[in-house]
C-alpha cells in the first residue's frame, strides 16, 4: 500500500529538478538564444544601474562608485531637458497623425483605382523608399537642401526670391522632417489600411450605389468608417513607441549640424552625442528614463487594447 | 459620365504625383553621378545634364578598394548574419511552440521582456566595447543584433499554427523534436521564414549604426556607412581617390569630381540591392500580415 502511494505520487509530481531534464531537447533549441539574450540584452539591462552611478572607466560599469539620483537631477535641471523632451514628444505625436491621415488617404485613393495594373505599378513606387536606409534618403534631402547647388534654392531664385541657408535655419525643420517621414512610410503603412478595405464585403457597396449614392459619397460613409477600428488599434499601440525616436531620420536627415538641434534634438540623438563627448553618467539617466517611460506606456496602452479589442492584445 | 471621368482623372493625377516625388529624387543622383565637376559647382543640380561626363566613375573605378572592401564586409555580415540569426531564431521559436515543453511559458517572457524594456545604448555600448572587446571587430556586425524577440515571437505563432496531428504522429513513430523540427516544421513554414529572413536581411543590408558606433577601421566600413562619410566629409572622399594612388589621374587633379564622385558612389553602393529589394516587395508585405503576435 505504502509503496503504491509512493509511487502515484511521484506521478502526479515528478521532481523539479526531472521536470526540467525531461525537456533536454527544448533546452538545447532554446539555448543559443538564452545565451543571446543574456549577453545581449539583459545584462545591459543590469548594466542600467550606470545611471546611478558616477562612471569611471578603470573601475567599470559595475566597480564605479553610487551617485545616488545626482546624473537625473543633473538632467532635469539642464536646459537640455526640456528641449529634447518636447522635441521628442512634439515629432512623435506630428508623426502619428500626419502619418495616420496620409496613410488613409493613400489607401482610399488606391482603393478607387479599378486597374489591376495601375495598382501594382503605383504600390510598388511608393513602397521603394521603404528598403532605402537613411542615408540615402540623406542624400535626397541634401540633393533638395544643399544651400548652393540645391534644388529648392534654385527653384527660390528663379522665382526672385532670398535662397535659404536650410541647414543652419532650424525654423523650418519641424517642416521638413514630418515631410520626410512620410514620404519614406507611407507606401508601407497604407498597406495595411488598402487590405481592410479591399476585404470588404462588395453587396455594401452594391447597396449604396442602388441608393443612388457616388463614389464620394460611399468613400465618406462607408470606406473611412470601416477604417476606424484598424486606425484605432494602430494608433494606440504606436502611442507605446511615443517617447523612441527613429534615430536615423534624426541624426542623417539634418547631417547632425548642431545650429539644427534646437528644433531637431531628441532623445536618442542627445544619447548618442552623450556617449562621444564622454557624458556617460548623464546620458545613461536619460537612456533609463526613456526605457522606463516606454516600459509604461507599452504597458498602458495594452491595456487600453485589450479593453477595446482583446485579439490585437500583445499579453 | 463626365463628372466621373474627372473624378477618376483626379485620382490617378494625385497618384502620378506621389510616384513622381519617389522618382524625380532617383533621377537627380543618377543624372548628377554623370555630370561635370564643374557643371555643377557652377549650375547647381540639375535633373538632365546637358552632357555626359564619366569622371566621376573613372576616379572611383580607378581606385575602387575603399568600395570592394565595403561591398566584402556587407555582404560578408548580411549573409553570415542572417543565416546565424535563422539558425538561432528558428530553434528557439519552435521550441517555445511546442506544447511539451512545460517551460515555454518562462522563456516566452524572457524573450518578450527584451521589446519592453532595454538598458539603453550606453550600457550597450559599454558592454560591447570594455567587457566584449567587439570594437573594430567584424563580429560586432552579427552578435549584438543575433536576435529579435519580434521575429521570434512571429515564427513561434506561425508553427503554432500548424496541424498538430502531423507532429503528433512523428512522435508516436518515435522521431526526436529535432527530427520533428528539421523534417516537418521547418519546411512547411517556408513563407514566415522567407520574410523574416528578408527582413533580417534588408536591415543588415541598411545597417549603417554599427559601424558608426564600432568601427574606426576604414577597411571594415559598411557600405551605407561608407556613404554617409562620403555624404558628410569631402575630405574623405578625397583621401579615398588618392590614396595608394601615387600618380592621381591628369583628369581627377583637373576637376576633383567631389560632387559627382559622391553621387556616382551612392549609385555603385546602393544601386544593386535598390534594384534588387522591389522583387521581393510580397514577402515584405506579407509581414505584415503575418505580424499578429499573441503572447
Amino acid at each position: 500500500m505504502v509503496l503504491k502511494n509512493d509511487y502515484n505520487r511521484s506521478l502526479k509530481k515528478p521532481s523539479a529538478f526531472k521536470r526540467f531534464f525531461s525537456c533536454w531537447e527544448f533546452w538545447l533549441l532554446c539555448l543559443p538564444a538564452i545565451i543571446y539574450f543574456i549577453l545581449f540584452a539583459y545584462w545591459p539591462m543590469f548594466g542600467a544601474v550606470l545611471a546611478f552611478k558616477d562612471y569611471n572607466y578603470a573601475k567599470g560599469i559595475f566597480g564605479s562608485d553610487w551617485v545616488g539620483f545626482d546624473n537625473f537631477k543633473f538632467f532635469f535641471l539642464s536646459q537640455d531637458a526640456w528641449r529634447i523632451t518636447r522635441n521628442t514628444l512634439g515629432y512623435a505625436v506630428v508623426f502619428l497623425v500626419t502619418n495616420t491621415v496620409a496613410s488613409m488617404a493613400v489607401a482610399l485613393l488606391m482603393f478607387e483605382v479599378s486597374s489591376r495594373k495601375a495598382i501594382k505599378t503605383y504600390q510598388t513606387i511608393l513602397i521603394l523608399p521603404h528598403f532605402m536606409s537613411w542615408v540615402i534618403v540623406g542624400y535626397i534631402t541634401y540633393i533638395l537642401f544643399n544651400s548652393e547647388q540645391g534644388v529648392l534654392n534654385q527653384l527660390l531664385t528663379v522665382f526672385g526670391q532670398e535662397k535659404i541657408d536650410w541647414y543652419s535655419s532650424p525654423q523650418y525643420w519641424p517642416f521638413i522632417l514630418p515631410i520626410v517621414n512620410i514620404w519614406k512610410s507611407v507606401g508601407m503603412s497604407s498597406l495595411m489600411y488598402y487590405a481592410t478595405l479591399v476585404g470588404m464585403d462588395d453587396s455594401i457597396y452594391e447597396a449604396a450605389v442602388i441608393d443612388g449614392a457616388g463614389r464620394w459619397r460611399q468613400t465618406i460613409s462607408i470606406s473611412v468608417p470601416s477604417l476606424i477600428p484598424m486606425m484605432t488599434i494602430l494608433t494606440i499601440m504606436n502611442v507605446g513607441g511615443i517617447f523612441r525616436s527613429d534615430f536615423g531620420l534624426f541624426y542623417q536627415i539634418t547631417r547632425d549640424v548642431g545650429s539644427l538641434y534646437p528644433t531637431t534634438d531628441v532623445v536618442d540623438t542627445y544619447i548618442y552625442r552623450g556617449l562621444r563627448t564622454g557624458d556617460v553618467g548623464i546620458t545613461a539617466a536619460v537612456g533609463l528614463f526613456q526605457s522606463f517611460v516606454g516600459l509604461v506606456l507599452v504597458v498602458f496602452t495594452n491595456w487600453v487594447v485589450k479593453k477595446i479589442e482583446p485579439d490585437n492584445a500583445m499579453f | 459620365m463626365k463628372a466621373k471621368l474627372r473624378y477618376r482623372i483626379l485620382i490617378h493625377l494625385i497618384l502620378i504625383l506621389m510616384c513622381l516625388s519617389i522618382l524625380v529624387p532617383f533621377i537627380y543622383v543618377i543624372s548628377l553621378s554623370m555630370t561635370a565637376e564643374d557643371v555643377i559647382v557652377s549650375g547647381g543640380y540639375k535633373m538632365i545634364p546637358a552632357e555626359f561626363d564619366f569622371s566621376a566613375y573613372q576616379s572611383i573605378f580607378k581606385n575602387p578598394t575603399q568600395l570592394i572592401n565595403s561591398y566584402k564586409i556587407t555582404i560578408g555580415f548580411s549573409v553570415l548574419g542572417t543565416v546565424l540569426s535563422m539558425v538561432v531564431m528558428t530553434m528557439v521559436a519552435y521550441a517555445i511552440s511546442r506544447e511539451q515543453f512545460h517551460y515555454k511559458k518562462a522563456v516566452t517572457f524572457f524573450v518578450y521582456f527584451t521589446m519592453l524594456f532595454s538598458g539603453g545604448l550606453i550600457p550597450h555600448y559599454i558592454i560591447n566595447t570594455k567587457y566584449l572587446n567587439l570594437t573594430n571587430s567584424f563580429w560586432v556586425y552579427i552578435f549584438p543584433a543575433l536576435a529579435n524577440a519580434y521575429h521570434i515571437l512571429i515564427m513561434r505563432t506561425f508553427f503554432k499554427g500548424l496541424p498538430a496531428s502531423l507532429t503528433e504522429a512523428a512522435k508516436i513513430d518515435g522521431a526526436s523534436e529535432f527530427t520533428i523540427f528539421r523534417v516537418i516544421v521547418l519546411p512547411l513554414s517556408k513563407p514566415v521564414l522567407a520574410t523574416v529572413s528578408l527582413l533580417t536581411l534588408l536591415a543588415k543590408w541598411n545597417d549603417w549604426q554599427t559601424s558608426l558606433l564600432y568601427i574606426m577601421d576604414t577597411d571594415k566600413f559598411s557600405l551605407q556607412y561608407l556613404l554617409q562619410k562620403i555624404l558628410r566629409e569631402a575630405q574623405f572622399l578625397q583621401s579615398m581617390a588618392e590614396e595608394g594612388n601615387l600618380i592621381i589621374s591628369e583628369n581627377y587633379a583637373k576637376t576633383k569630381p567631389v560632387e559627382s564622385m559622391r553621387f556616382a558612389m551612392a549609385i555603385l553602393a546602393a544601386g544593386p540591392m535598390m534594384v534588387v529589394f522591389p522583387f521581393f516587395q510580397k514577402y515584405f508585405t506579407k509581414g505584415l500580415t503575418i505580424g499578429a503576435v499573441k503572447g
